[in-house]
């Protein structure tokens, strides 16, 4: 895995910084009132909540414009980084007609034809083929790919990547790697690493922390060089579906996000009123979409 | 000089390729004989690797940003591996996404000289029972124009069930309606062929059948003029290449049994695995089968 103390600078400046900050923040908000309606039943359907992943998509949605977006069960972070529709996604979430999806795809099946994210159906790493396929069609149209550690283990996902590269096919592929198949362990489940793989057929790729200062240097140093493949280390916080949570989550990247922008020296109160200007917008929002109490 | 099957797929395919820009892909296309001379040698035609599973999924990803795909499938066997994304998104994807994956899916089959448990399977009923495709057997240049037509003038996967030892066919096949006949026979696919030698059998030995040529099987296409030759005959069987139990011989005449109230029979191939030599073979019903299925129902109606 690489390291951040490698670079030898930084990839984005303090705008971008505190505009993914802003995205992380925004997201783990949204999900955790997702948490909180699916807690009281509000939301009925089976949920994949991403808190504890937001960082990946928030950092590369700041650097790498795609023209269709392919994702996973796990997808609220996506689809909320790349600024898809909040309202449908809730009512999505709700089952309403007026869902994203009519209220037919749930909370693994979002999407928002606005910002080219194509609906995902539940089956594992199905939207990795896909995305090979709509690259193969419109090969000048910029594609993201995302999908999690289990996902890489399906036999058909090294096929798609490898054509991918043969092809020259313009994708960017992130594994949001967060060592869990609902609770199995990757060691458990195989020896090999697929950025090693990927990396025998001379494929660029990264395997790296979710860092956003490493995810920007990586996006960055392959957007213009695709098909790439970027393995990004993570932390689920809680259950693979549902709210639940087993153990405390070893890190917590929008913490330690924080906490190196005030290193850094961005002034804590800048942060502390971007943060409520977020809580309070997001509880407005839900507040139109949930049952009166 | 009117043109073959195979000449009719070529030309359908070239003029997509060059003039749709659409796209044709499969595995092996340009190898030993250009899929028994059916894909034309211009652009836009993509070799797969094995990719038997992604493929189709490769195919759907294309077939949402418009390309209409031609996804050849040499052997229909291996669509127990290659129909996963199929099924799962370019069928689905049009009722659950409102985003549409048009695959058209050339699905070939043959059968006998030892092609054995991999390479003879006709298997177009799996994909009359996911929700989502247009299925078809086409057998004549002229089917196969109608339903490329179709193809193109709606949005949805299609699954065309193709039989290799159709494809020197130039003729169209017509229906047969008698006065006086017995029995109403429904042939699908190659079937249609083993049902038309059974019946100059069975007219020499007197027994009058009609026959009706049934192209689609899903939508199924039963007109008043499908189902009229029925009600007259008051007995009928469907004949498929395709597996009897739970395959669409049976499906079809459950459904002409629920629209006329009239007793049909199905006859497909055998429920167990073909093997490779000539003794272990079980595809399209055999001419004296389907001769002697005509004359046990003849004999229940009497």
């Amino acid at each position: 895995m690489e390291e951040y103390n490698l670079l030898k600078k930084d990839f984005f400046g303090k705008e971008q910084k505190i505009n993914i900050y802003k995205k992380i923040y925004e997201i783990r908000e949204f999900e955790k009132q997702a948490k909180k309606s699916f807690d009281v039943d509000s939301i009925k359907c089976p949920i994949y909540l991403s808190i504890g992943q937001e960082s990946i998509s928030a950092t590369i949605s700041e650097f790498f414009k795609p023209d269709y977006i392919f994702t996973q069960h796990r997808g609220h972070s996506v689809y909320i980084a790349f600024g898809g529709n909040k309202d449908k996604l809730i009512d999505e979430l709700l089952g309403k007609d007026i869902g994203c999806n009519k209220g037919k795809g749930g909370s693994p099946g979002i999407q928002d034809l606005n910002i080219g994210m194509i609906g995902h159906h539940g089956l594992i790493g199905e939207n990795v083929p896909l995305a090979v396929g709509a690259a193969l069609g419109a090969p000048e149209k910029k594609i993201l790919c995302v999908f999690g550690d289990g996902a890489v283990e399906e036999d058909y996902i090294f096929s798609s990547i490898t054509f991918a590269f043969t092809h020259k096919l313009p994708i960017l592929f992130i594994c949001e790697d967060n060592n869990l198949s609902i609770l199995t362990k990757k060691a458990e489940r195989r020896s090999w690493e697929i950025t090693d793989a990927l990396k025998g057929i001379g494929m660029p790729v990264a395997d790296i922390l979710d860092d956003p200062k490493l995810i920007a240097q990586k996006v960055n140093e392959f957007k213009n060089n695709l098909p790439a493949f970027i393995n990004c280390r993570t932390c689920r916080h809680l259950w693979h579906v549902g709210t639940g949570q087993d153990e405390i989550p070893s890190i917590d990247r929008l913490k330690e996000f924080k906490n190196s922008l005030l290193n850094e020296g961005i002034d804590l109160n800048e942060l502390t009123k971007i943060e409520e200007k977020i809580k309070l917008e997001n509880e407005e929002l839900w507040k139109k979409h949930l049952p009166k109490q | 000089m009117e043109k073959t099957l195979a000449e009719t797929i070529k030309e359908i395919t070239k003029n997509h390729l060059e003039l749709n820009n659409g796209l044709i892909l499969g595995q092996c296309l340009s190898a030993v004989g250009w899929v028994n001379n059916t894909v034309p040698d211009t652009k836009n035609l993509v070799e797969l690797p094995m990719t038997d599973v992604a493929g189709g999924g490769i195919a759907a990803g294309a077939a949402i940003v418009g390309r209409r795909p031609i996804f050849v499938v040499r052997f229909q066997d291996f669509m127990y591996l290659n129909s996963s994304m199929l099924i799962n998104y370019a069928a689905k994807a049009k009722e659950l996404f409102g985003i549409s994956a048009p695959v058209f899916i050339r699905a070939l089959a043959t059968e006998k000289k030892g092609t054995g448990p991999t390479h003879s399977g006709i298997i177009h009923s799996m994909f009359m029972y996911a929700p989502g495709f247009r299925v078809c057997a086409p057998m004549t240049p002229g089917e196969y124009r109608e339903i490329w037509k179709d193809f193109m003038e709606h949005d949805s996967p299609m699954f065309v069930s193709e039989h290799r030892h159709s494809f020197n066919q130039i003729d169209e096949i017509k229906d047969i309606i008698l006065p006086d006949s017995q029995i109403t026979i429904y042939g699908i696919g190659y079937a249609r062929f083993n049902v038309l030698k059974a019946l100059e059998i069975l007219t020499r030995q007197g027994i009058k059948c009609n026959f009706i040529n049934l192209l689609w099987l899903k939508p199924l296409k039963l007109t008043h003029e499908k189902i009229e030759s029925l009600t007259k005959t008051k007995i009928g069987l469907v004949v498929d290449s395709g597996f009897e139990i739970a395959g669409a011989s049976q499906s079809i005449a459950y459904e002409l049994m629920k629209k006329t109230k009239i007793y049909v029979e199905a006859l497909g191939a055998e429920d167990k695995p073909v093997g490779t030599a000539e003794r272990y073979e079980n595809g399209t019903p055999s001419v004296e089968k389907i001769v002697n299925k005509v004359k046990e129902l003849i004999k229940l109606k009497d």
